[in-house]
């Protein structure tokens, strides 16, 4: 499944949801049930503090495609980044770097990767890019 | 500006001046608890605004004519207004900021200029970040020593280790009146009082006093109060540094400009007198004539019931939370004003924030741009209820719902 489809699959998961609490009540069920990363990967090299919420973010680069686990100690940013793995995981490095993420808009949690938010997901996004990138070089 | 005729106390009428309050956000009622980051504003300064902006807009202190008059006179008259209202003895002694954070950074900077290294500059373990990092940038400057007063599990000050660390060294005692995050009263007359047996000068921040208390600087007997306008009703990029005038005399300007000298020439230039020294460039001239405005609006009201109301309904708010299980309250001073800070384990503050968010009711999480303390808690953050004299008690019944959904939807 190309990044567009799977953007549109949360799309879609999403479009049966017309309140804000269910909407997020899914969002901490994804939190709570996501196995994000190995806790011996929980460290200080792979922190990307926020100013609420911490990030840890590991990714590596196999057979032209990069794979990513991450963790939050926030179980809503939590959510989230299980919806961005989703997208960007088993991706190749030029389908990522060109993705817009237009699916958060769509479900109503571009918030969440507004600079006033500062809880590390902005930061997580722009490291996915940057290692996006560095692979293509 | 005149003092306005002394209002009775009704929140139903009081928030019938605040436009703001009279909102939906995702659909629900605004429930507006986000009081110490900022207050909203009355009508009658959202219309001063206008009236500035629509009729008196002109630059002050320069012009010759009749827009420039009005503008510096209402601008002049609102100084006038605040010096009284903070009891001043005098105008000069009104010196117009950005803020607390610009006030502070005023003093630190100018009155820095008169220390000398290994001078002691006194703060609390509970200073905002506004109230910490100017000092340690004189301390780098100036090669001055920084110490701080700890505080007890309750989140008051331990008043016996100020003791200890005041000495003839102590140049200056710069702490908050009220903590942003605690919610502590702190108590700042006898604290000005024993900094000024050993010599020293006493910065009070005001920022979280001055929308909750009566401040009368001359009964402090404190040499600097600094406060916010957007904290008191009033414009957001204005606020007031509040200093004695012989201490503002003997210290050197902060930033050079228009409006701040008296002659300049290429060889030597010489400096305006109290208060334009300090003020240089064209200020927030609608700012400081709405400050005023605002200023005039709370003071219809008595301070006192004032006071009694917010603790009421921060007693309220408080012994609701305090039924919930893994709930902590984060600081528990006897003397407190109208913020509830709250951690719950397990959860993070951001979640809970961000859920009741959704459920119409804004209030702060994190560290409230106090780190050390939060360091002192051993927490990541607090959510932070902080309410004014316009929230009423059933807001906070549907505060204290909401604060249980999300942590059941979290837990
Ligand atoms: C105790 C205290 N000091 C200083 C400040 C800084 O005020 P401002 O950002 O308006 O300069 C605040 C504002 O949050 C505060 O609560």
């Amino acid at each position: 499944m190309s990044i567009q489809e799977k953007e549109q699959e949360i799309i879609d998961e999403f479009d049966i949801y017309d309140d804000w609490m269910e909407k997020y009540e899914y969002i901490i069920e994804l939190g709570k049930d996501l196995p994000l990363i190995d806790p011996s990967k929980k460290t200080e090299d792979r922190l990307i503090e926020g100013c609420q919420s911490r990030v840890w973010l590991d990714a590596h680069f196999e057979n032209g495609r990069l794979h990513f686990s991450a963790d939050s100690d926030a179980i809503i940013t939590k959510g989230i980044i299980g919806l961005l793995i989703r997208v960007f995981d088993n991706e190749q490095p030029e389908d990522i770097a060109k993705a817009d993420l237009h699916f958060l808009k769509a479900i109503g949690l571009q918030e969440h990767l507004s600079p006033t938010r500062a809880n590390g997901l902005v930061s997580m996004v722009k490291k996915i890019k940057l290692l996006a990138l560095a692979a293509i070089a | 500006m005149e003092q306005l005729p002394i209002r009775k106390f009704s929140v139903r009428e009081i928030r019938q001046d605040f436009p703001a309050l009279r909102q939906q956000v995702y659909g629900k009622n605004l429930i507006y608890f986000d009081n110490g980051a900022t207050s909203q504003k009355p009508q009658l300064v959202l219309d001063a605004i206008n009236q500035y902006y629509s009729k008196d807009n002109a630059n002050i202190h320069r012009g010759v004519h009749l827009l420039s008059q009005k503008a510096t006179d209402g601008y002049e008259a609102s100084r006038m207004f605040i010096q009284k209202y903070l009891n001043a003895a005098k105008k000069e002694e009104i010196i117009f900021t950005k803020g607390t954070t610009d006030g502070i950074n005023l003093v630190a900077y100018s009155f820095g200029e008169l220390l000398s290294p290994g001078d002691e500059i006194l703060i609390s373990a509970m200073e905002h970040h506004s109230n910490i990092v100017p000092w340690q940038l004189l301390c780098e400057r100036k090669k001055t020593v920084l110490k701080v007063i700890p505080i007890n599990k309750r989140g008051e000050l331990d008043l016996e280790a100020f003791d200890n660390l005041l000495s003839e060294k102590t140049k200056l005692v710069a702490i908050t009146h009220i903590s942003n995050t605690l919610g502590t009263i702190n108590p700042v007359k006898t604290i000005i009082d024993k900094a000024h047996l050993v010599g020293a000068k006493v910065l009070i921040d005001g920022a979280q006093s001055i929308q909750h208390t009566k401040v009368d600087v001359r009964d402090l007997d404190c040499d600097f109060f600094v406060f916010s306008g957007h904290k008191v009703f009033g414009p957001t990029g204005i606020g007031v540094l509040y200093g004695k005038e012989a201490l503002l005399d003997a210290m050197p300007p902060y930033q050079g400009g228009g409006d701040m000298i008296s002659k300049v020439t290429f060889e030597k230039t010489t400096y305006n007198e109290l208060p334009f020294k300090f003020e240089a460039g064209t200020p927030h001239i609608a700012g400081g004539i709405c400050l005023g405005t605002a200023l005039q609006y709370f003071s219809q009201f008595d301070p006192v019931e004032i006071e009694n109301y917010e603790r009421e309904l921060a007693d309220y708010a408080q012994d609701l939370l305090s039924t919930f299980e893994d709930l902590k309250i984060i600081g528990t001073a006897k003397n407190k004003t109208s913020v509830v800070s709250f951690s719950v384990d397990g959860v993070h503050p951001f979640d809970i924030g961000t859920l009741l968010d959704k459920q119409g009711i804004a209030v702060r999480t994190g560290h409230h741009c106090t780190q050390p303390l939060m360091d002192i808690f051993k927490i990541p953050g607090t959510v932070r209820a902080s309410f004014a004299f316009y929230n009423t008690k059933e807001e906070i019944d549907t505060f204290i719902a909401a604060v249980e959904k999300s942590i059941t939807m979290l837990r």
